[in-house]
């Protein structure tokens, strides 16, 4: 073996690959789950007749997108055109880089030292997260715009307008949460919620920001244009929006990258408020990330329930519930945490 | 490693910015000012200043979104073409052109200026440096430090709400 080939950097290696390819498996895990909530909610069978309860649906719509014809309208500028999916999914996998998703561990001694269970471990992770996230709309807007095609645009333009307006009220939420664990780094902020009060009682910030939690959420769905914000894409106004003219794998690639920010936001949404792997189970060390990836899951749940139950909601209604509440909102939110850890705390 | 990331990094940022103003097609300007402020935050991570690199790129690219709308739905050129006739004239004619011509050579001359005058600031691999830019704590204590740059920076922001505010007035009259 090659000297610099330490076990270190094989395992660094293997976090990555392990991330990547989980992110995918989980899109594809997401499209059956989807499938199937929504049969639930109205009643109906959903999926069953590839695999064993339809298991293996969502390998079956991967093979049909791979061999559907890639289309591309005829006055659609032919660079940008392929290069904004690819944007999009970029950036989607780019972000979950930094989510750390377990406590330090050495693989049950394999490794001296134990290392962070994350893809990068970067000290101002929720920064990189918040400005990938924001590269993110690049992907919709160009794929608006390169279409050549109103709806397309149309489509683009609201995703942008949309994100534009719920980033603030997004990045204010952390920012009361930044506050209180007193660091930028996940993994900080994460250990800050290790304990119990009372014995049985988690110290999730959940607990300390009820306020800034739904904030998050809402302006988490807003970002990731789901239901009930999905007006980048609303069927009945809009065709399909901005992916309107994307056909096979570059449709399948917008596909994949809206599910990978579910994940992600959701991942995320676990660090910050719900303990990460810290709770309310004591797991055995080395196994803590299960936790997180059930509260996740939990997660990704209540986002595919809601996008079932909710009807969408009106543009200037999106626009008004956007400046007018959440913002004021997370504004209030964040003056209340800063005085208290300014004046109570410290 | 770190002597070939900067030069690649340098590379892409140059290109990048040569290429905005060779673009016919405002919306690739657009999009490779977004590569050359990429390629501007990747040197800053080179520097271990993070958080100035995160920095960058939510700061620009928020900004560029903005550019872009405007690109999109004010300018609605798809091509800029050579201008003709009066504007021609105006913009391209022989007076304002040795004028830029004059303008630029000023410009490269200064920059060999500075240049030549470098050597004692940071420089790449001094990473002793890098603590002091990277913390987000020693960043925050000399902005609103009153014996720091605290009238600056609250001076500036007035300013720039002055600014949003004008722009909203000077919008709305138009609807009207």
């Amino acid at each position: 073996m090659p000297a610099f080939l330490t076990p270190e950097l094989i395992a660094h290696i293997a976090l990555i690959l392990v991330v990547f390819f989980a992110l995918q498996i989980s899109a594809a895990v997401l499209v059956y789950m989807e499938r199937k909530v929504a049969a639930f909610v109205q009643q109906r069978y959903g999926p069953y007749l590839v695999g064993p309860r339809g298991l293996l649906q969502p390998l079956a719509d991967i093979v049909k997108l791979i061999f559907k014809e890639e289309l591309r309208p005829k006055a659609a500028d032919t660079v940008l055109f392929y290069v904004a999916p690819v944007l999009s999914a970029m950036a989607a996998f780019a972000a979950f880089a930094v989510v750390p998703f377990g406590a330090d561990t050495t693989f049950f001694g394999l490794l001296d030292h134990p290392i962070h269970l994350a893809a990068a471990d970067v000290n101002v992770g929720l920064l990189v997260i918040f400005a990938i996230t924001s590269m993110g709309v690049y992907g919709i807007v160009l794929a608006g715009w390169s279409s050549n095609n109103k709806y397309s645009l149309l489509g683009g333009l609201r995703a942008s307008a949309q994100m534009i307006s719920y980033e603030v009220a997004y990045g204010l939420s952390f920012a009361a949460v930044i506050l209180l664990a007193g660091s930028l780094s996940l993994h900080t902020i994460v250990d800050q919620q290790d304990g119990y009060w009372l014995h049985f009682i988690p110290k999730w910030y959940l607990f300390i920001q009820p306020l800034g939690f739904f904030i998050f959420l809402t302006a988490g769905v807003a970002e990731t244009n789901r239901a009930p914000f999905d007006f980048p894409e609303a069927e009945q106004e809009l065709v399909a929006g901005y992916h309107t003219e994307y056909s096979s794998m570059s449709f399948a690639l917008f596909f994949l990258a809206e599910y990978v920010n579910m994940v992600t936001v959701s991942a995320v949404a676990t660090d910050l408020f719900l303990g990460g792997w810290h709770g309310p189970l004591p797991l055995p060390a080395g196994f803590e990330w299960i936790q997180f990836f059930a509260k996740t899951f939990l997660l990704l749940f209540f986002y595919i329930w809601m996008r079932w139950t909710l009807p969408r909601y009106r543009y200037d209604q999106l626009m008004e519930f956007g400046w007018k509440w959440l913002l004021p909102a997370a504004v209030l939110n964040l003056l209340v945490t800063a005085f208290v850890v300014a004046f109570v705390i410290g | 490693m770190d002597t070939v990331f900067f030069w690649l990094l340098s590379a892409v940022a140059i290109v990048a910015s040569l290429l905005v103003i060779a673009q016919r097609n405002p919306m690739y300007s657009v999009l490779l000012v977004i590569v050359s402020f990429g390629a501007l935050a990747g040197l800053y991570v080179l520097l271990d200043a993070s958080f100035v690199a995160v920095t960058q790129i939510i700061i620009y690219a928020g900004a560029i979104m903005v550019l872009f709308l405007f690109v999109v739905m004010l300018l609605n050129v798809p091509t800029e073409d050579p201008p003709t006739g009066y504007h021609a004239r105006l913009l391209g004619g022989a007076g304002p052109r040795r004028a830029g011509a004059a303008l630029s050579v000023a410009l490269l001359l200064e920059l060999f200026w500075a240049l030549t005058r470098m050597g004692d600031g940071p420089s790449l691999g001094d990473k002793d440096m890098g603590a002091a830019v990277s913390s987000v704590r020693a960043i925050g204590l000399r902005l609103f430090d009153v014996q720091g740059y605290a009238f600056a920076f609250e001076a500036t922001s007035v300013l720039i709400l002055v600014a949003m505010i004008g722009a909203i007035v000077l919008a709305r009259r138009e609807s009207k």
